[in-house]
């Protein structure tokens, strides 16, 4: 049995202040099992008084080794675990990592997969932010909000069980398409969400956007500016709340954004109050995104018939020899990939989620890393941090959106 | 390739005898460990590359120099164009200088690579294991690290395996 060490203040030597060896300031541990860190995040943080002088995050509890484990996986297997990884947003990490290995194969994707990826990684985004609404409200103590939240968080869900009869690790979005086309009542569902929705948008700004407790939480709180926002690599929202008009959908349009018309919701001050304005903003963009996609969504297949990269249709099985072979090759063995690598990017609801593949000329892999926006936001935090309070750590760390899965993958 | 990115390529060729290969429009540059601190400060001085977007690594194995490849992804939102910083490392003690003094993001993607890799980055501020426990032996993205697996317990072997695990014992 490993013996269990006393932890050495000499490691974090270097990251705290001289006052915390000598004991005037305190070295305390928030987390890992802490109901604000939003997983098992620790952040050692020292304190003078109830003052953050430094908060230095530990991450790492939650690590699974998704990229090494894809490494010995088919690319078609191994998309099931980009599920696993920002559990608030499995769609997107599908799309992500289909789009990189579509780019690697060279594989067409048609405009019907391409609209229905649209609206379903924007109604994921939808979902994604009302968890992240639901919980910052919640670390605010505002209980009330949590639940409105996921209450419509449930219809997303419906909608995805509908899609694919799963109601969170979907899987749906695969290499050159989606796994199957939607069923009738896809367009029924989506458009009275719609309906429904907007006015409850409102009714959370109602409960929270005036509310003088909780400007008084979150105005000129955790302020950051731009440029160390970018030179810490964060994007997303918290990158366009402090002034920063960079959205990959806008910048670098993919599967047609480019068709769609929606702004891209910008605030200058870079504190937690403008943080939450511009999540709920991109709810109404999203809604805008999705009503339009869905006016004009194309008829035809949803997936590619490049039958060396895309299974065929169970239909096909029984009555084609050959639809059956490739069934077996593509189930069993999987389809080469060249050996090079390509880097492509999304925009996930947290920011760039980036996918670096590169095969081996072999059905594996040869080496998978998701760029998973949330490490790169949360490597900000001691900076945004300094000299608040407790609770004012709680609304910013809440505020920057960070998913355990996210970070350690 | 992009037609923004052809001068800054030129530009690394004639300052740093840097090589281009090309995949699917994306353009990948090498150079040398010792130059990436000036290649990514020039970059991002000269050519608006405000966003290192990813740092990370991949492992060759059994080929031994250059094993490792530190890889650099860079994007300018002014110009919106990316390019990609590669730099070969060789197998037995692989170092690289840090470049946490380009960008901050470097830090903790950097902490991540030496983590799973063991490339070590000199001049790091905080050389500390990022993912995996401080007292982890072995670094797990190598090729020559073993994936590893537990051996499934059944009622024939139950007692036997259990006598292995590492958890506390009665």
């Amino acid at each position: 049995m490993p013996q269990i060490e006393e932890v050495n203040v000499d490691q974090f030597r270097h990251l705290v202040s001289e006052r915390a060896l000598t004991g005037e300031t305190m070295l305390l541990n928030m987390g890992p099992q802490h109901p604000s860190t939003h997983g098992v995040l620790r952040v050692l943080l020292e304190l003078d008084g109830e003052t953050v002088i430094n908060a230095i995050p530990d991450i790492g509890y939650l690590h699974t080794g998704i990229e090494k484990n894809m490494e010995a996986k088919t690319y078609l297997k191994a998309e099931v675990m980009t599920d696993r990884l920002d559990y608030m947003n499995p769609i997107g990490n599908n799309l992500a990592f289909s789009m990189a290995v579509e780019k690697l194969v060279d594989l067409d994707v048609p405009p019907r997969a391409q609209a229905l990826r649209v609206i379903l990684t924007e109604l994921q985004r939808i979902a994604s932010h009302l968890v992240w609404l639901g919980a910052f409200g919640l670390d605010l103590a505002a209980m009330s909000v949590f639940l409105y939240c996921f209450r419509e968080r449930e219809i997303i869900l419906d909608i995805f069980e509908l899609c694919s009869g799963q109601r969170m690790m979907t899987t749906f979005v695969r290499p050159g398409g989606l796994w199957r086309d939607v069923p009738v009542e896809f367009e029924t569902a989506v458009r009275n969400f719609l309906k429904i929705f907007p006015k409850r948008v409102d009714e959370y700004e109602a409960l929270m956007t005036k509310n003088p407790i909780l400007m008084d939480r979150l105005v000129g709180i955790g302020k950051l500016d731009a440029a160390t926002a970018l030179s810490h690599g964060v994007t997303g929202p918290t990158l366009r709340a402090s002034g920063v008009n960079w959205d990959l959908r806008k910048a670098r349009p993919y599967m047609g954004y480019e068709q769609y018309d929606f702004n891209v919701p910008t605030r200058t001050e870079g504190d937690t109050f403008a943080r939450y304005i511009v999540h709920i903003e991109e709810f109404r963009e999203s809604m805008k995104i999705i009503e339009q996609a869905l006016n004009k969504l194309p008829m035809g297949p949803v997936h590619s018939d490049n039958r060396k990269f895309v299974p065929p249709p169970r239909s096909e099985i029984g009555v084609s020899m050959e639809a059956l072979i490739h069934h077996f090759k593509l189930w069993t063995e999987g389809f080469p990939a060249p050996k090079a690598s390509v880097y492509s990017a999304v925009e996930s609801p947290r920011g760039e989620l980036g996918v670096y593949l590169e095969g081996d000329g072999g059905p594996k892999p040869h080496r998978v890393h998701m760029r998973t926006p949330s490490f790169d936001n949360l490597s900000v935090l001691d900076k945004i941090t300094k000299g608040h309070l407790v609770a004012d750590l709680v609304a910013i760390l809440a505020s920057i959106d960070i998913v355990l899965g996210d970070i350690d993958r | 390739m992009d037609k923004k990115l052809e001068p800054i390529v030129q530009a690394l060729q004639e300052k740093f005898g840097a090589t281009l290969e090309e995949f699917r429009g994306e353009a990948h540059v090498f150079v040398k460990p010792e130059q990436i601190v000036e290649t990514l400060t020039l970059l991002r001085d000269t050519y608006k590359f405000e966003l290192l977007s990813a740092l990370t690594a991949t492992d060759y194995w059994p080929q031994g120099s250059p094993r490792f490849h530190v890889i650099y992804q860079l994007s300018s939102l002014a110009e919106n164009v990316t390019t990609q910083i590669r730099v070969p490392v060789n197998g037995d003690q692989p170092k690289v200088p840090t470049v946490t003094r380009v960008y901050d993001l470097a830090n903790w993607r950097e902490r991540e690579v030496a983590d799973m890799f063991g490339i070590e980055f000199e001049g790091h501020p905080d050389p500390r294991r990022i993912l995996m426990p401080q007292d982890w032996n072995g670094h797990p993205l190598r090729k020559d690290y073993p994936l590893g697996y537990e051996e499934p317990q059944f009622t024939f072997n139950l007692e036997e395996i259990d006598l292995q695990k590492p958890y506390a014992k009665e």
